[in-house]
């Protein structure tokens, strides 16, 4: 319940900002801040709560993006309905390659390897067969109106990235309190104990993928709307991949404020350097490769992981014996949070410290 | 090319067999020894082959250093962080390249890039079969390195037991970023030998990544026989492959043997079923 509130007040808040700012740098940069953190969280879902790691998750923004283009370009289908279509065919791509990566059995950096070698083959496929375009890319013709999705300004794009921003903080919070959360957490932090107690670690991990390609879908066909314009580069290459996954580790994977927060520093970070360096090749690449070895060093929790650490630490001062801190899933399955069968539930539900983030 | 991918997998199979890591740098060094290479070459007037003496034993400082100070730190005892440190240091590298050379592909001119020799009536390029036999001579000596040497042992030793290896007194953070260095160091060597044949640019690393990644699956990780037998049959495949399907969709063929691979003997041709 605490989750949804603080979401509604999220989604109330920004979506306010245009009401009040018809400023164009402050909307474009909203605009492409939740578009990040859409990504992120999109990311997190699979990496954070499922503890799969995809190097590749292009390959679901871009199949997205493609899908968006052909069915207005050759069917002439409304964008609203090719966007459904879109996010349903991104999602059954993500349980396809989901399925036949963990049927095998990949984890780890197996799985990261897949990833990523999917990805470039549908770059270099997008690139080699006709209807995409090849390398020419494919343009959206423009011509603004509610029905065609193509706003005239940009608060029409930001309500928009919002309303699937809200998407991906609910899906976040239903794997926080569900059941299948747990589970999928479970799964994460040992496979084979979770497989033991009766969880089957296959079904689980293919549907966390599917929502995750899911939402990476939605990204892909909200760009395609914003840019009018595609190529496998854009939407295939690497760099895609690579912002979802820093966002989502910056800010702090497996939590649900982490990536939000995550994905907004690195907007203002690039839109910083923008502003200092000019348009330099790679720049921003740069500073989040930088960022991601600095958090693993110093920050593994990402900047969430800042305030827990600052909790905790208050905590340990206050018992007097040096106990183990408890994993935030025990914890929180202890205080009676998660649903757990009626006989698994302790009967002294002594209270944990509330939501951690 | 088969011989040189053998090197490049050699460097890596041997941090994968010690260090129980994928090293998802490897490419984006590769790329900058190339790029060392070429500036060596540029600036210096030196011949790619004898730049091997200043990138190889730079490349092994630069692993030594890389594995001591950031792999290590970032790790907190999980593969996946160093997964992702070492996928930060490919990012930071790559585009550090293209923000410095932008993203031109470069090669060089020696006077021996273009004269052939012919060898039991085929017309083979001259670079191509120096490098050849250049990079089986610097596989063979590495194997020797890990076979006959007290470091080699050491380094066995750790692969195959850290904490006994720790017992006995070796210094196993030392035996991790040694074969760190040795494994980069490799690539130093496999750039001088694929430079005056080959061409660079800030991404070249990328197909090479993919395709030592590749072979080393092919061959079983950390299996230096494989990464041999690997690296030959991934050269000729892909030349085959080139010469039938064209440049580009010859590269779908790699990756999709990569895949194929993954999926079905993740154990590698040799590996036996665990």
């Amino acid at each position: 319940m605490k989750d949804l509130r603080a979401i509604g007040v999220f989604a109330l808040l920004v979506g306010l900002v245009p009401a009040f700012s018809h400023s164009g740098v402050i909307l474009n940069w909203l605009m492409m801040a939740l578009f990040a953190t859409l990504l992120s969280q999109a990311w997190n879902v699979l990496g954070g709560f499922g503890g799969q790691f995809s190097f590749g998750h292009a390959v679901f923004f871009g199949t997205g993006a493609y899908t968006q283009v052909l069915l207005q370009l050759s069917w002439g289908l409304s964008p609203w309905l090719a966007l459904g279509l879109a996010v349903l065919i991104s999602a059954g791509l993500g349980a396809a390659l989901g399925a036949v990566s963990f049927r095998y059995g990949l984890k780890g950096s197996y799985f990261a390897l897949v990833t990523l070698a999917f990805a470039e083959v549908f770059r270099i496929l997008a690139l080699s067969v006709g209807f995409t375009g090849g390398g020419v890319g494919l343009m959206l013709p423009l011509s603004e109106s509610f029905g065609n999705m193509q706003f005239s300004s940009r608060a029409g794009y930001v309500w928009l990235i919002l309303c699937w921003v809200v998407v991906a903080l609910l899906i976040t919070a239903f794997l926080r309190h569900s059941r299948f959360g747990a589970y999928l957490q479970a799964v994460r932090d040992n496979e084979d104990a979770a497989r033991a107690l009766g969880v089957n670690p296959f079904t689980l991990k293919c549907a966390a993928t599917m929502l995750s390609a899911g939402l990476m879908g939605a990204g892909g066909a909200f760009y395609l709307q914003v840019f009018q314009y595609i190529d496998p580069n854009l939407v295939y290459g690497s760099h895609t991949s690579i912002s979802a996954l820093v966002g989502a580790i910056v800010g702090g994977m497996g939590t649900l404020w982490g990536p939000v927060l995550g994905a907004m520093a690195l907007e203002l970070l690039s839109e910083l350097t923008r502003n200092l360096f000019g348009e330099l090749p790679g720049i921003n690449l740069v500073i989040y490769g930088v960022l991601l070895i600095l958090i693993m060093v110093f920050l593994p929790r990402g900047l969430v992981g800042l305030r827990e650490r600052w909790v905790s630490r208050s905590q340990r001062a206050r018992t007097p014996l040096g106990l183990a801190p408890k994993s935030p899933v025990t914890e929180r399955l202890s205080a009676g949070e998660l649903p757990v069968t009626q006989s698994e539930r302790p009967t002294s539900g002594v209270g944990g410290h509330g939501d951690a983030a | 090319m088969g011989a040189v991918y053998t090197l490049i997998a050699l460097g890596l199979t041997l941090i994968y067999g010690v260090l129980h890591i994928i090293n998802f740098a490897h490419g984006a060094a590769l790329m900058a020894a190339l790029f060392a290479v070429y500036g060596l070459n540029q600036v210096y007037g030196l011949d790619p082959y004898l730049s091997m003496g200043i990138v190889v034993p730079g490349m092994f400082v630069f692993g030594y250093g890389l594995q001591r100070f950031v792999i290590e730190r970032a790790s907190h005892e999980r593969d996946e962080n160093i997964l992702l440190v070492t996928l930060g240091v490919s990012i930071v590298m790559e585009n550090l390249a293209l923000l410095l050379f932008h993203s031109d592909t470069r090669s060089i001119d020696t006077d021996y890039t273009l004269s052939t020799v012919t060898l039991l009536g085929c017309v083979l390029a001259k670079a191509k079969v120096i490098s050849f036999v250049g990079a089986m001579v610097v596989s063979a000596l590495l194997v020797v390195l890990i076979q006959k040497t007290d470091l080699g042992r050491a380094i066995r030793a750790v692969a195959k037991e850290k904490q006994g290896a720790r017992l006995m007194g070796i210094n196993v953070e030392h035996v991790y970023a040694m074969s760190f260095g040795i494994g980069m160091a490799s690539l130093g060597a496999a750039a001088a030998f694929l430079l005056p044949s080959f061409y660079v640019n800030p991404t070249v690393g990328n197909g090479f990544v993919l395709v030592a990644f590749t072979i080393v699956v092919l061959g079983g990780m950390g299996s230096f026989l494989g990464a041999w037998v690997g690296g030959l049959l991934v050269g000729v495949v892909e030349s085959v492959g080139g010469l039938f399907l064209g440049d580009s969709l010859g590269q779908v063929g790699i990756f999709l043997i990569f895949i194929v691979v993954l999926l079905f003997r993740p154990q590698g041709l040799f590996g036996a079923k665990s």
